[in-house]
């Protein structure tokens, strides 16, 4: 295999490679290596455990009365956006070539079949694959409209913010033809398309959804943070499969991203964790669960191209980034519940630009004299956040207007799990 | 018949309960609640934001005695409760009416 190159994803998986390879099936059963496939599914299923992981980590920051509610937030994104990805989703992402987006002619993932083969392994390895991160992007919005939004608006705005942000972002930067992958804009696994678009989201939909009844002066107390802990550490484990997955093979650019994310994660949960004790004189298990998420997320555009030397570096940043973010988040006045923005927005941004400034593997950045590279990461940043934002806003007062994204102010007094789903996460 | 009310601070519970039993009473009640006196709440804080937690959690412990014990289960709480720093906790003493053993029907001091 090749070393890891500027869209390296992408350019394995080209229709016309495919139309090729299926054209002569002798020659894609040699081409299939099942050391690759095998590390490509076992991480598709462990991306696909980062989503329950996600709905632990969140529900255990809310009030109990919303644990169910905070819960299938994350879960529904399994059953919508994994019908959605197959249906059309995939087609819209990775279908034929276009700057801005795929086409229709692959729904249904037609004319993919078993022995459809892309690289090194079979085509559906990496539909299933790329699936699992169409799946986990809005379920992480959810964490920001936590405890107000009505759960079927909430489904809808899913469902068609993949379809409007979702797969044109990843088409952009992974995609066959893709401008921000012509342009040479790295994203290793995502922090582009997975974290700012979902950070800058939950912003643009929380400005018309609306601050959480009594916020900021009633407190809202995590209502067991055992969870949270829990949920981080699933997400830790899960990335495993999300960064090194992401090299698309069992190689040393998947074993890099491996001990990359490992290491940008541990010295983010050090990192904030000092910087809690400096701040309020104790080191919190909050603290602990939210700075490792940072430098996951930090680490995730960089994986497969920064040493882990550098990840210590861009993980340890991210910590007191990400840290200082939240803390600034209650003067500001706008209520993003669990922190998407200041986690997954600006841990995602400072990921891509440090890709811009730290990578030495396979590609170039400000510290091998790379200027070029270092502009097009901010140029990235820049499109994305915008696009997101954008598109993102006029859906929220779409769904507003039409269905209502909010619940009645006695459902939120009530807690969502009761109005909602009619359950209750606890009983005496 | 008297009631004694105690609010102590939680992790006093076993010595109060062993120094009542020591004192002969045969059986109370403890209750988690949360209240606040002169000791005042407390500061939390999560990802930067700080919240005041006025309630403090503590146990109240209810036992009702004949009038003869009452004085030394008073004095049996007030010595097991004691640390000595703000926040232990208050002794309320009550007179009571009546008594009723449900299974046999009994009533009075001989309820208890």
């Amino acid at each position: 295999m090749n070393p890891a190159s500027p869209g390296r994803r992408a350019r394995l998986f080209a229709p016309a490679t495919v139309a090729v390879l299926i054209a002569s099936p002798a020659l894609a059963a040699d081409a299939v290596s099942a050391g690759d496939t095998a590390w490509v599914l076992a991480s598709s299923a462990l991306v696909l455990l980062m989503v329950p992981g996600l709905a632990l980590f969140y529900a255990g920051m809310v009030r109990p009365k919303n644990v169910l509610s905070t819960l299938m937030m994350s879960f529904i994104a399994m059953g919508v956006v994994g019908v959605q990805w197959v249906a059309f989703g995939y087609s819209l992402a990775f279908g034929s070539s276009g700057p801005l987006i795929g086409g229709l002619d692959r729904l249904f993932l037609a004319g993919i079949g078993p022995d459809a083969v892309s690289g090194s392994i079979p085509t559906l390895a990496f539909v299933v694959f790329q699936g699992m991160f169409a799946i986990i992007t809005p379920a992480l919005i959810s964490g920001a409209v936590v405890e107000r939004i009505r759960f079927g608006a909430y489904t809808l705005f899913i469902l068609l913010w993949s379809i409007l942000v979702y797969d044109p972002l990843a088409h952009w930067v992974w995609g066959d033809g893709g401008w921000l992958l012509e342009m040479g804009a790295l994203d290793f696994a995502g922090g582009t398309v997975v974290h700012i678009s979902s950070g800058v989201s939950a912003l643009a939909l929380i400005l018309v959804l609306g601050k959480r009844k009594g916020y900021p002066t009633e407190p809202f107390i995590p209502h067991n943070l055992t969870m949270t802990l829990l949920g981080a550490g699933l997400l830790w484990f899960g990335w495993f499969g999300f960064n090194a997955g992401s090299a698309l093979a069992a190689d040393g650019t998947a074993v890099l991203a491996f001990i990359s994310t490992n290491t940008a994660a541990a010295a983010a949960m050090v990192t904030w964790l000092v910087a809690e004790q400096v701040r309020f004189g104790k080191p919190s298990a909050l603290g602990a669960a939210s700075g490792c998420v940072a430098g996951l997320v930090a680490i995730t555009p960089g994986a497969g191209f920064i040493t882990p030397g550098w990840a210590i570096v861009v993980g340890g940043v991210a910590g007191v980034l990400c840290f200082y973010a939240v803390c600034l988040k209650g003067r500001l006045g706008y209520d993003d519940a669990l922190d998407v923005l200041g986690v997954h927005g600006v841990g995602g941004t400072w990921g891509a630009v440090a890709t811009g400034v730290f990578a030495t593997v396979g590609a170039g950045s400000l510290i091998t004299g790379d200027v070029r590279q270092f502009g097009v990461q901010l140029v990235g940043v820049v499109a994305a956040a915008a696009y997101a934002f954008g598109v993102t806003w006029v859906l929220a007062k779409a769904i507003d207007a039409t269905l209502g994204l909010r619940v009645t102010p006695e459902d939120e007094l009530a807690g969502l799990d009761q109005a909602a789903h009619g359950e209750v996460g606890y009983s005496l | 018949m008297k009631k004694i009310e105690a609010i102590i601070k939680p992790f006093r519970l076993d010595d109060v309960k062993d120094a009542l039993k020591e004192a002969g009473i045969q059986g109370l009640t403890a209750i988690e609640v949360k209240g606040f006196g002169r000791q005042k709440g407390h500061t939390e804080h999560y990802r930067g934001a700080e919240y005041t937690v006025d309630f403090v959690p503590k146990v109240k412990v209810e036992v009702i005695v004949t009038d003869a014990l009452a004085p030394t289960a008073v004095d049996a709480i007030e010595r097991a409760a004691r640390t000595g720093k703000i926040g232990d906790g208050k002794i309320f003493v009550l007179p009571v009416e009546d008594a009723v053993r449900i299974r046999t029907g009994e009533r009075g001091e001989g309820a208890l």
